[in-house]
């Protein structure tokens, strides 16, 4: 990893900032010493396991408990009924139009399910074996309704997933650059390509349904005998949980603590308040004694939220050259069966990516939230940026394709040069910084651009039945969610400030206190340098606190890339107020005026002799308390809240080549090269990793990834057997690289990294993907690219768009007389779902 | 209730089981081996890996009783004589891990394939741990951590780095 | 992931499990390596009252020669057939096939008997063995009786062997000098097949004098691809010679549709698979 770019502000030659520390965190979890949820057991502890909803769409019209309660060890089996309302209800907290049809979604159902998958009824047993063991005697009689499972279709209100609502259509939010002011207006744009005989380029992209299947399965803990109810949850969320959880069950937000132990992964997965939770807390409740659930895999799979899921239909409009004068974008947003936390506001945090970094002179997005009878939506990892990056990266080598320049000379010609900046979109959002030029250059001499362009054509003049395709994307995104005003615009339904807390110990040791807590992403390293640095202490002594509301009671939690920007930047603002009270009491001891002392490595010295005195020794000093300034506090701690003014815009160049076997329609990546603009590196190690695991995520959207539903809306990809994950030996080592143009919006210059990988990939395997067989005459192919698709676009020469079939193979049910979802009768039509 | 007698991390422990009892849930339940994790229910993740006699097993497919009269080690019994297995180390080393929920099934594999085979090649890493998810790293640094403890001589009995701190 | 509640034998000996299958009938279930039936049990898809382990009977285990055939024994692990160098010697496509079959993991426990007992049309060893002629030995409460791989694969997981009966061993005639290759396709590398070729072909100079080709996925049991068979001989081991018998690989199939792959498209991939199959078995390449 080399930056190209040497970093400013290079203050002490000992920084932390900038090492590649190895983890703090690693030590336990390779030991096998950690702390999952499901890893608690208590005293007493009683197990739950649900019993849910085979069919999509029905009307529930009996439930009989009475064999389940007579399994041994039994305590308790309830329905929505019994339970009514000390379950309380779950919120979506960004209802993006006032008039926003929003279903009411309990934990338990109790007259009607709205998706397969929807807890009906609740045992509760001495074992969690003993509760499955009854999970199976409980019968439950349902009146099939018809169900809402198409997109296009149920945004036709063709079948109400909620016949009380009256539509499907939940809620239609627009941005238009013309009515805002930010730029013009996009239909004269298009009239006016039309007209004059430039490029109008129309198109419609389906964004798959996703699952974003982190690999520890949610499991909740909630332990109901002290003074507050303990609740222990492997969620992103624990403030926003607790919150939730005090607002809609009336249990006093003093009387909760939320604890988020070891948490194994969320991308935006865990960024959730649940059913399950809410169960769990109502049955700990009732039942006077701690309990847990913890979910299968397969009810992860249908339970926990799906992401994307989007129609994306797109206007362009450019001159002869390929200079861009409008962008359309129309979206059909798949809520699912239900308005999930962050929601609608999904797409809308789309709305202000499609224009990318590019100067778009006009912009209009309108997006159509729409209600089906499928699991709900709601973050995955880029949230609304994806989708939208996927678009725009889609529609500018199409437009290149249409121009017949190569596909980065076509960016180019349209992105915002690095001169440019600060830089108002047209949508409206200020980039502080950037250099597309210089991650471009450096990305395109990594990968070997010519050389493989050169590769590409001879394997096209020979007929090679290998052919090579090189995919582009140059991305940006925002993120470091986010100004808590902007926020307030929107009606997201809370801000998005981060809390920090500095305390220095009598011994010398720092108690670092993050509202941000982790899952995977290695704060306690990357925060430990930052304090490190900030007090001169050393990395080992700092130690970082988090994910228990009682011990870091104010916070924001993890999600879009906000916790170093953010988070980071709260923990500089409270080191700062440590180091500035410390400084108070070193004048005091050292007898001098505070303007006279300098401060570095740790040491108060003053400015001219050899006198000092080292922030360890001055926290000795204000714990004994026995001579301190007048009137000064004896103490050195410090809070600070942080609000950012705005986001901050990591981007980067990404290019892929990918190997397609015409025969079979396999595809092979070859190479893949990604140079990202991320600021200023806190630990380049765990940056890289970020960057690692994102691509992955990406790559599998438009390799592999999709939840497939069936004619009757059962989810056929309901296991790790058909939800397909890549494995090691399915994808390749990357080539990473960075440059360098620090944030302007924070101290420490960071961007956001953790969506990156994510976003940008996506589109750069997809273009390699239809770069390779272009010459066939093939303009898309939909994702998942799989063998299938490309196969049938080469057979038709056409593009490979239909969309899977609904059905999967059985591989474990021997003598069960079960055969499947399978059609096996040869050349049978297929059911599909869109 | 089945009696079975085994021996786990170098331990014997004897006790009645119900014969469904899957071995991850012995571990995990009655002996409090809660560093071997489930992470699915049909057998694809390799999360639960721990060693049955010598080589690799997804402990979620085997029944307790199964194991009886043999020998398992888990991701707790790797490092020996407060000394990191070099696979530890490595994937310390190489940052081979973020959550870390696949990583004792990541790291049991890894140890049983250079066993096999100490020098693979990174195709040969990349099969051999085909039968292990992450979400988290896209592989890229699992497959350097193993490389690195390859070329570190992990296919030697364990214990030749640095201590481990309590 | 719990299973239901079970009683458990693990016998010693055939005839004691035999002597427990005739006791308790259909309610109960062998276990052989466990990676097929425990997912079973643990999704509930099944809840049988006895479960019977082969995992004790020694006797099951292990690969020998015998005379024209080399002999599996139905408990003998996947990692154990891989390896060993008499079906290497002999039966090749044996050990081509099990190579790539599910992980390493997975094949440290599930065994050859179990597998082919399984008789998941996905499965990978079920077209080598009916490419090759295997033999399978069955032992049931009347003796031992052994059934031809053509009759031994009946439907969906179903198979010859009766409820009364255990799957002890599998005859592999040799095909001593055979050149073999397994070609499997999926979409990512933990996935049964979407379609699989097993392909052994003896060389006589340039020239396929025999051939054997079983095709996986492509019907409800694994398919023997005869007319490829018979097309192929007398042919030059080049992608010349060897491309019009393998376009007819899937005739006479009936592969499923699902989510990752039409019926069309596997057949299609069939042919394209037999034709690389063949010239690797061979040695060419194609
Ligand atoms: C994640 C995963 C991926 C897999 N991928 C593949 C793959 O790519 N290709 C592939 O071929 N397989 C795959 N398998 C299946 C694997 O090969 C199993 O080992 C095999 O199918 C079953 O063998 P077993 O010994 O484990 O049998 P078990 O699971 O113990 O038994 C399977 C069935 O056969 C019966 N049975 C077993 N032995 C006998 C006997 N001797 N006599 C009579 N009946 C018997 C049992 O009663 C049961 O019904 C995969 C499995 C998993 C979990
Ligand atoms: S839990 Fe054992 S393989 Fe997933
Ligand atoms: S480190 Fe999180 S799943 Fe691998």
């Amino acid at each position: 990893m080399t930056a190209t770019e040497a970093r400013p502000e290079a203050e002490a030659p000992e920084r932390e900032i900038g090492r590649e520390r190895r983890r703090k965190e690693d030590q336990r979890l390779i030991t096998g010493r950690t702390r999952w949820t499901d890893n608690i057991q208590l005293p007493g502890m009683l197990h739950l396991a649900m019993v849910r909803s085979p069919f999509a769409h029905a009307r529930i019209t009996s439930i009989d408990t009475t064999e389940a309660k007579q399994s041994p060890n039994v305590v308790d089996v309830v329905t929505g009924q019994d339970l009514a309302e000390t379950q309380g209800v779950l919120i979506n907290a960004w209802p993006i139009t006032p008039d926003q049809k929003t279903p009411t979604h309990l934990p338990v159902a109790i007259d009607r399910v709205a998706f397969a998958g929807e807890i009906v009824a609740v045992v509760v047993a001495r074992s969690a074996a003993e509760a499955r063991d009854a999970a199976e005697l409980v019968d439950v009689e349902y009146d099939e309704l018809p169900a809402a499972l198409d997109l296009k279709e149920a945004a036709a209100d063709t079948v109400l997933a909620h016949p009380d609502l009256g539509s499907n259509k939940s809620a239609y939010w627009v941005f238009d650059s013309g009515e805002a002011g930010t730029g013009g207006n996009v239909d004269e744009a298009i009239a006016q390509a039309r007209e004059s005989g430039g490029i109008v380029l129309e198109r419609e992209y389906r964004q798959q349904r996703l699952i974003p299947a982190f690999m520890e399965p949610r499991s909740t803990v909630v332990d109901p005998t002290g003074e507050q109810l303990t609740v222990w949850s492997a969620t992103q969320i624990p403030h926003i949980l607790r919150f939730a959880l005090a607002a809609t069950t009336g249990i006093p937000e003093s009387k909760l603590r939320v604890i988020a132990p070891d948490v194994g992964g969320g991308f935006g997965g865990k960024l959730q308040t649940t059913p399950e939770e809410w169960i769990t807390v109502a049955l700990a409740r009732r039942t006077g004694k701690p309990v847990k659930y913890t979910e299968t895999r397969s009810e992860s799979l249908i339970a926990a939220h799906h992401g994307r899921d989007q129609w994306q239909k797109l206007t362009l409009a450019a001159d002869r050259e390929g200079n861009v004068t409008g962008l359309k974008v129309e979206l059909l947003a798949d809520l699912g069966a239900y308005v999930s936390l962050v929601g609608g506001g999904v797409p809308v945090l789309g709305a202000f990516m499609f224009n990318a970094i590019y100067k778009f002179p006009a912009y209009h997005f309108a997006v159509q939230t729409v209600l089906t009878n499928k699991t709900w939506t709601d973050a995955y990892r880029g949230a609304g940026r994806p989708e939208a990056t996927f678009a725009i990266e889609r529609l500018m080598d199409e437009l290149a394709a249409e121009v017949g320049v190569d596909p980065l000379e076509i960016r180019e010609r349209n992105w915002i040069k690095h001169e440019e900046f600060p830089f108002t979109t047209v949508a409206g959002l200020e980039y502080d910084s950037g250099n597309y030029e210089a991650a471009t250059e450096r990305a395109k001499e990594m990968f070997g651009y010519d050389e493989l362009r050169a590769e590409q054509r001879r394997r096209r003049e020979s007929g090679d039945p290998v052919q090579l395709g090189i995919g582009v994307s140059t991305f940006t995104e925002m993120c470091g969610l986010a100004p808590s005003r902007v926020l307030g615009q929107l009606d997201y339904g809370a801000g998005g400030w981060e809390h920090a807390s500095v305390r220095m110990l009598a011994t010398g040791k720092v108690e670092v206190v993050t509202g941000a807590s982790a899952h995977g992403q290695g704060h306690e390293t990357a925060f430990s340098q930052i304090v490190a640095d900030r007090l001169g202490v050393p990395f080992e002594d700092v130690e970082v606190l988090h994910g228990d509301t009682q011990v870091a009671p104010k916070g924001l939690d993890t999600y879009g890339s906000r916790s170093l920007v953010v988070g980071g930047e709260a923990l500089v603002k409270a080191s700062d107020k440590v180091v500035e009270k410390a400084k108070t009491v070193a004048a005091h001891l050292l007898e001098a005026s505070a303007d006279d002392l300098d401060f570095s490595g740790g040491r108060f010295t003053v400015r001219g002799t050899d006198q000092g005195v080292a922030i360890q020794e001055i926290a000795t000093a204000v714990f004994a308390a026995h001579n301190l300034p007048d009137g000064m506090e004896p103490s050195l701690d410090s809070d600070a809240t942080f609000d950012p003014v705005n986001f901050n815009y990591p981007h980067g160049t990404h290019l892929c080549a990918m190997e397609i076997d015409t025969e079979t329609g396999a595809l092979h990546m070859r190479k893949y090269v990604c140079v990202d603009d991320i600021g200023n590196v806190i630990n380049p190690l765990i940056v890289s990793g970020q960057v690692h695991g994102g691509l992955v995520q990406g790559i599998a959207q438009a390799l592999w990834e999709e939840a497939v539903y069936d004619e009757s809306g059962t989810l056929v990809s309901g296991s790790f057997v058909d939800y397909l994950l890549p494995t090691s030996a399915d994808t390749i080592s990357f080539e990473v690289d960075h440059t360098t143009t620090p944030s302007l919006t924070n101290t420490l210059g960071t961007k956001g990294v953790g969506e990156a990988g994510t976003i940008a990939s996506t589109p750069a395997v997809v273009n390699a993907v239809v770069d390779a067989v272009r010459h066939l005459g093939i303009t898309d192919i939909r994702m998942p690219c799989t063998p299938e698709r490309v196969w049938r676009a080469i057979q038709d020469a056409g593009s490979g768009t239909e969309a899977t079939t609904g059905a999967a193979a059985p591989h474990f049910d021997a003598s069960t007389g079960m055969e499947g979802t399978v059609d096996r009768t040869a050349g049978a039509q297929d059911g599909a779902q869109q | 209730m089945v009696r079975i007698n085994l021996t786990v991390d170098g331990a014997r422990v004897a006790d009645d089981v119900e014969p469904r009892m899957l071995l991850v849930h012995y571990l995990r339940e009655k002996l409090g081996k809660t560093g071997t994790v489930v992470g699915c229910d049909t057998s694809n993740c390799g999360a639960c890996t721990v060693h049955l006699d010598g080589t690799s097993v997804k402990s979620c497919n085997v029944l307790a009783v199964q194991a009886d009269g043999g020998e398992v080690t888990t991701i707790e019994g790797l490092a020996q004589d407060g000394q990191l297995h070099p696979v530890q180390e490595a994937f310390r080393e190489c940052h081979g891990l973020q959550c870390g929920y696949c990583t004792p099934g990541m790291i049991m594999q890894s140890v049983d394939l250079l066993k096999d085979n100490p020098n693979p090649s990174e195709e040969e890493i990349r099969l051999g741990l085909e039968g292990n998810l992450c979400r988290c790293t896209g592989y890229h640094n699992i497959v350097r951590a193993v490389q690195h403890a390859a070329g570190a001589g992990a296919s030697q009995v364990p214990g030749q780095t640095e201590a481990v701190q309590a | 992931m719990i299973p239901a509640q079970f009683d458990y034998l693990a016998p010693t000996t055939v005839e004691e499990a035999l002597a427990a299958l005739a006791q308790h009938g259909d309610e109960a279930k062998i276990l052989a390596g466990g990676q097929s039936l425990l997912p079973v049990l643990r999704m509930r898809l099944n809840a049988p009252e006895m479960v019977i382990d082969l995992g004790k009977i020694t006797s099951l285990r292990g690969v020998r020669d015998d005379g024209d055939a080399i002999v599996v024994g139905a408990m003998t692990q996947h990692s154990v057939v891989g390896s060993d160098p008499l079906v290497a010697e002999h039966a090749a496509l044996v050990s081509k096939a099990v190579e790539h079959l599910a992980d390493v993991q997975i094949r440290h426990r599930g065994t050859f008997g179990g597998a082919l007992a399984h008789a998941d049309p996905a499965g990978d060893l079920g077209a080598p063995a009916l490419a090759l002629g295997a033999q399978f030995v069955i032992q049931g409460p009347g003796g031992t009786r052994t059934v031809p791989a053509e009759e031994f694969f009946v439907d969906l997981f179903e198979t010859a062997i009766g409820e009364d009966e255990i799957l002890t061993e599998v005859r592999l005639p040799k095909h001593t000098g055979w050149g073999a290759h397994y070609e499997k396709f999926v979409r990512v590398a933990h996935q049964w097949p979407i379609v699989a070729v097993a392909a052994a072909v003896r060389l006589e100079g340039g020239t396929i004098a025999e051939a054997r080709v079983g095709l996986t996925n492509m019907g409800n049991t694994p398919v023997r691809a005869h007319a490829v068979e018979q097309a192929l001989v007398g042919q030059p081991a080049t992608p010349d010679g060897v491309r019009d018998a393998a376009a007819r690989a899937a005739e006479g199939t009936n592969p499923p549709s699902d989510l990752n792959g039409d019926a069309d498209y596997r057949r299609h991939l069939a042919t394209v698979l037999t034709r690389r199959a063949v010239l690797t078995a061979a040695g060419a390449t194609g």
